[in-house]
């Protein structure tokens, strides 16, 4: 009977490796997706500056279709991996991507914008990770999926690139109404 | 050609770990001393060998060879020597180098340090320690091998080493930390040779404690140091987070503390032995879990390694089969019969018994909080995650519990103690810590129940301890005489015990009291916080090797306006890799830290700047200082250099009224 008992910690053991199989089987796309306490949530309300020209902005302005919202930084060089990715989705499938910089230096977003391009159709300033603390941002980068009246979709951390676009994301912008006539076509291809 | 010889010697190494964890175990069997002869050498080699393949790497680091793939991902012809050596450890590849360099490092030192030890136990310590390198070994050659090339396309020059990993805190918080972890597979290894040769008696408890107790060390520095580090470079003013990494070396440290003591219970009375080898094996295991849920992904940290499935299943595999063996074994040879060794409910073997349940509760919190968003997500109960509050609300209590009962623990002995005479012992504390505790609050400021209960621990420790010291160093020969009569383990665990009690008061308080503010500041603007005024007289452009930076020169004057001292907090733009770093202006007090960080630059020359006044934050890492000296000098003690005395053997009882709940205790430890 006493060695039964031995046998406990192994047995809660196998349960942990049980666990931790099933965490590494995952789909990253899956781990990144992580907490979604705001899923299907509308926007936190915000009050916020555009990055250009400091004009004040609030979450009313993330309405009317569907789009992502990129969490970026030029201190974050995941950043600029996922960058020309940004480019490829605003430029060939015409994607409203919003840029929220984060936590970052006014000046030196502009430069970024300026040199490597700005695939933003907004640019919201959020030096003091106001609007990042309320999403729960863990850090850059992420991006969100905002369906047509404000609501969060689906939260990616981490890169965004042709996979995760063409696998996750489109397909999400796609079930709350994403692309119109020409830019379906574009998407079968892709 | 240098890395292609580094990767042979690798390759060499896992020969001989091959050949170590059969020979020697097989000699151990079938009896014969020339195949356990072999242990020694082939642990000498084991560790030649793979110090040869590390010293390579180095040279593709410090030769700026950027046709080996690791070296060109993690360093830059710009970065300076001292740097791109501490990148060898930089990246995945490299730092799971460093953790084999470092195992086969302690199995060397074992094989070095043994001499008192039976040829039988020492290869089957060797044998073991073989095994794991075995796994280690395959895990670097076989999925993340820092000798890959970039060929034929090899890049001109580097992407540059992550700037945060650029500075000497991260260049010793790894090794440290890798020593500790590491460290505990000697203790692993003990326990498992134990099991297996069905000798768990004091004997191996005493060979064990050293080892524990050095690695235990290291540990609590590597800790200590990353939370410094965290500190200083994040610019946040943060010292813990509770982030699955940080919590990743917190549970063996507490686990590792539990078995300190426990062992301490088993060496002197021969009791408690399965709890103790469960301990052994928990610790290490928790090490291992610790690398799994770093390298593998499996939780999101803000500090992970890359994550890829081939590594984690890898490393899930090398968890499960150590630790599924080893707990295999446990349940087959622990011994259910204990030691006829009675003791009292007011005994030390009870107070240390205690000291193991709170520890292994708290070790389980970390593991619980740091595994719920996963299990969480399992059950498909949605996507979660544990913030600093539950650890907080947990962790008050439990180091509150903690601390009462080690004050009172000091003073009980082995089997009995009158509770008279803890009463007698303690009382005094007890008033003078409830008054002190009452009153500093408001010295300080203003009171506030955690500052109390966090300096109520603190002095109850302190002053329990002294009280102690002072009874043992009072001799007919005088309280020097006495002193110079103190044993080096006893001084030890003094100075461990104080260790606790001063990172308590630098818990409490710069949790407490701490002061913070974010303001918008140009040159020529001034803040007054609390006794301090800060001036930003000017913003500077400093060049350093391979950063540019803008750095703040921040006056501090004290209320008659005499300059304290000058902080130069910096925002750096690290070229290559474009990522911006901030280096917080710091000036260190033993009372105080004023710490000065640059936010964002504003418009007309003006920056956002964070000024925070934390008091007593210096405390939390000196007492990590204090915890470590005492466990080396505990270390030094005569006994350990003695040649061993014939084992205390424990004898069998078939009734075991003591031993037996031990045994069923770990069910909560899962």
């Amino acid at each position: 009977m006493k060695r039964l008992l031995l046998f406990i910690p192994l047995i809660l053991f196998a349960g942990m490796v049980v666990l931790f199989n099933w965490g590494v089987d995952q789909d990253p796309d899956s781990r990144t997706a992580l907490e979604a306490a705001r899923l299907n949530q509308p926007v936190p309300a915000f009050q916020l500056t555009r990055l250009e020209d400091q004009s004040p902005v609030d979450q009313t302005i993330l309405r009317g279709q569907p789009m992502l919202l990129n969490v970026w930084a030029t201190w974050c060089p995941a950043c600029s991996v996922e960058h020309p990715d940004f480019m490829k989705l605003a430029q060939e499938h015409g994607v409203f991507i919003v840029g929220l910089n984060y936590k970052d230096d006014r000046d030196a977003a502009l430069k970024w914008l300026n040199d490597l391009g700005d695939p933003y159709s907004l640019n919201l300033f959020d030096p003091e990770g106001r609007l990042g603390f309320d999403l729960g941002v863990y850090g850059a980068p992420e991006t969100y999926v905002i369906d047509s009246t404000g609501v969060i979709r689906y939260r990616h951390v981490g890169v965004v690139d042709e996979r995760v676009w063409t696998e996750v994301l489109a397909p999400i912008m796609r079930a709350y109404g994403f692309g119109g006539s020409e830019s379906t076509a574009q998407e079968n291809e892709a | 050609m240098i890395p292609e010889l580094g990767h042979l010697a690798l390759i060499l190494a896992l020969c001989l770990a091959i050949i170590l964890a059969i020979v020697p175990l097989v000699g151990s069997y079938i009896r014969d001393g020339g195949w356990m002869g072999y242990a020694r050498p082939l642990a000498a080699g084991q560790f030649a060998l793979t110090l040869l393949s590390f010293l390579c790497l180095c040279w593709a680091f410090v030769a700026n060879d950027f046709s080996v793939a690791y070296v060109a991902n993690h360093s830059n012809s710009l970065l300076p020597i001292y740097y791109r050596i501490s990148a060898v450890w930089g990246g995945h590849e490299g730092s799971l180098l460093l953790w084999v360099l470092i195992l086969t490092g302690w199995t060397f030192a074992v094989a070095a340090f043994s001499r008192q030890l039976p040829l039988d136990m020492v290869a089957r310590v060797l044998s073991v320690m073989g095994m794991i390198s075995i796994g280690f070994m395959f895990f670097v050659l076989m999925t993340s091998n820092p000798f890959d090339r970039y060929l034929p396309h090899s890049p001109m020059d580097g992407t540059d080493l992550n700037p945060l990993l650029q500075d000497i805190g991260l260049i010793l918080h790894p090794p440290m930390l890798y020593m500790g972890y590491v460290g505990f597979s000697v203790a692993f290894a003990f326990a498992i040779a134990a099991l297996m040769s069905g000798r768990l008696d004091a004997a191996w408890a005493r060979w064990s404690r050293p080892w524990t107790t050095v690695a235990w060390c290291f540990l609590t520095m590597g800790i200590a140091l990353g939370s410094w580090w965290a500190y200083y470079e994040l610019g946040w003013g943060g010292w813990w987070f509770w982030d699955p990494v940080e919590n990743a070396s917190f549970m063996p440290w507490l686990a590792g503390t539990a078995l300190m003591h426990s062992l301490a219970v088993t060496e002197k009375r021969g009791i408690f032995k399965s709890w103790t080898v469960l301990l052994a094996i928990f610790v290490f295991s928790l090490s291992l879990l610790g690398t799994f849920l770093v390298r593998s992904g499996v939780l999101t940290s803000v500090h992970a390694f890359a994550s890829d499935p081939t590594r984690g299943r890898f490393v899930l595999a090398l968890l499960g089969v150590t630790v599924g063996a080893s707990l295999l074994l446990y349940a087959f040879r622990a011994p259910t019969v204990s030691g006829r060794v009675s003791y009292k409910f007011w005994s030390r073997e009870v107070f240390l018994l205690f000291n193991n349940i709170l520890l292994l509760v708290a070790t389980v919190t970390v593991l619980l909080g740091t595994l719920y968003p996963l299990a969480m997500d399992a059950l498909d109960m949605g996507k979660l995650s544990i913030g600093p509050p539950y650890f907080n609300m947990i962790f008050v209590p439990l180091t509150a519990i903690l601390s009462g009962l080690l004050g009172v623990g000091i003073f009980t002995r082995w089997k009995s103690t009158d509770p008279k005479v803890l009463l007698r012992e303690l009382w005094l504390a007890a008033v003078v810590s409830i008054v002190l505790a009452l009153a500093l609050p408001f010295w300080f400021g203003e009171f506030r129940f955690q500052v109390f209960l966090g300096l109520l621990m603190a002095l109850w420790i302190s002053l329990a301890t002294f009280r102690d010291l002072w009874n043992k160093v009072q001799r007919k020969a005088g309280v020097a005489a006495g002193v110079r009569q103190l044993s080096r383990s006893y001084v030890g665990m003094v100075l461990g015990h104080l260790g606790l009690a001063i990172s308590i008061v630098g818990i409490c308080l710069v949790s407490n009291y701490n002061v913070e503010r974010d303001m918008r500041m140009a040159p020529g603007d001034a803040v007054t916080m609390g006794n301090y005024q800060f001036r930003l007289k000017e913003i500077r452009h400093v060049e350093g090797p391979n950063y540019v930076s803008d750095q703040g020169y921040v006056e501090v004057l004290d209320k008659d306006g005499d300059l304290v001292t000058v902080l130069l907090p910096e925002k750096r733009n690290y070229v290559v890799s474009r990522s911006i770093m901030t280096e917080a202006g710091i000036s260190a007090g033993l009372f105080r830290d004023l710490y000065v960080a640059m936010g964002e630059s504003l418009d007309d020359g003006a920056w956002a700047v964070r000024v925070h006044y934390k008091p007593f934050v210096r405390w939390i890492w000196l007492g990590a200082i204090f915890m470590s000296v005492g466990g080396v000098i505990a270390v030094m003690d005569r006994r350990y250099r003695l040649k061993v005395k014939p084992a205390v053997k424990a004898r069998a009882n078939p009734q075991g009224p003591a031993g037996e709940p031990l045994s069923a205790e770990p069910t909560k430890a899962g």
